[in-house]
């Protein structure tokens, strides 16, 4: 629902790095987004579309790659991927203990952008 | 043909949301006024919560309150019915609050005189739980005619939130939601929060509630 507003966000860093590295255009920009965000890739793209023009990224194309939500058990600390979305009784594949903390599946990061 | 050069960015997108939320913690910590944002759908009952819990702390906690409902004074006037500081944010169509619009909350209360400042966010099960917005501790509640299935359809908020009010306990005799499957889908997704079962209707676990706050509220500004 807030796809607009990071999309902003996207735009302002993408057209910093690509002013700080002298370059014409912006071709793609690679990001990954966490399992964890119901952000939707479709909406994200368009929104950025319509933000983007008349600026160094018009018509760039966004690549956008899922992170896993990944958890750190909290007694052997082994870490384990989970499906958030099936997710019942998850449980440590090493110990079988419960008790678990987050480390990834929530990050929205830029990893890189192809420029000319 | 120009070549295609390849830039690497890493950079976070939240980063700027993040840093100012984590100096909006650092001052909260030296100005000793416990900050939390209370999250839930619209009509689960956050602005009848915030009601009954700032009748039950006047005497013992000064209490702010930074409305983000969006664009009305409403329940900012309900508010400051009850003799607590309101600040209204004008949100416009935004579906969450920010780090930077609970500044501009901060700025127009007087810390000094505040032991506690509630937010209430914008009324959504989604985006609220994707920003940091400086608080110090999340709560959120889900209301018994919200059914025993919402942490199964919006994860992330229950794996953010530190504490459950389970609300409108009243109408559960009337409903077929199941209270121990809840707690075991809560508990799946995030086994430190905390559950309280309230209505703010009758009454029912405010005190719970309300105890749990004051005492957390007296160690983060002791």
């Amino acid at each position: 629902m807030h796809e607009l507003q990071v999309t902003h966000r996207i735009l302002d860093i993408v057209v910093r790095h690509a002013q700080a590295n002298g370059a014409n255009k912006v071709v793609s920009i690679q990001l990954k987004i966490g399992e964890l965000s119901d952000l939707e890739n479709e909406w994200i793209q368009k929104y950025f579309d319509y933000i983007s023009k008349d600026t160094l990224a018009e018509n760039a194309t966004l690549m956008i790659e899922r992170t896993p939500v990944v958890m750190k058990c909290d007694d052997c600390a082994h870490s384990f991927e989970v499906n958030f979305r099936q997710m019942k009784d998850i449980q440590c594949p090493e110990c079988a203990h419960k008790k678990y903390t987050l480390i990834s599946g929530n990050e929205y990061n830029i990893k890189n952008m192809e420029v000319i | 043909m120009e070549k295609v050069r390849l830039i690497e960015v890493k950079e976070d997108i939240m980063s700027d949301n993040d840093a100012v939320a984590s100096s909006l913690r650092a001052r909260l910590s030296k100005e000793k006024t416990f900050l939390i944002n209370l999250m839930a759908s619209p009509g689960a009952g956050k602005t009848s919560l915030i009601l009954k819990t700032l009748e039950r702390l006047k005497n013992e906690l000064r209490t702010g309150v930074i409305e983000a409902d969006i664009d009305s004074m409403v329940d900012a006037e309900k508010v400051a019915a009850q003799g607590a500081a309101a600040v209204q944010l004008r949100t416009g169509g935004f579906c969450h609050v920010d780090a930077s619009m609970v500044e501009k909350g901060l700025n127009n209360l007087d810390l000094d005189e505040l032991d506690l400042v509630i937010i209430e966010n914008v009324g959504n099960l989604v985006c609220p739980a994707e920003f940091d917005t400086g608080a110090i501790k999340n709560v959120m509640i889900l209301s018994i005619p919200e059914g025993d299935d919402k942490p199964l359809k919006y994860p992330l908020m229950f794996s953010v939130c530190d504490v459950l009010l389970v609300n409108k306990m009243d109408y559960l005799p009337l409903s077929d939601f199941d209270v121990n499957a809840m707690r075991e889908r809560v508990l799946n997704l995030n086994h430190k929060i905390e559950i309280f079962e309230v209505s703010t209707k009758t009454g029912e676990g405010i005190e719970a509630w309300t105890n749990w706050l004051k005492g957390e509220a007296a160690s983060f500004i002791r």
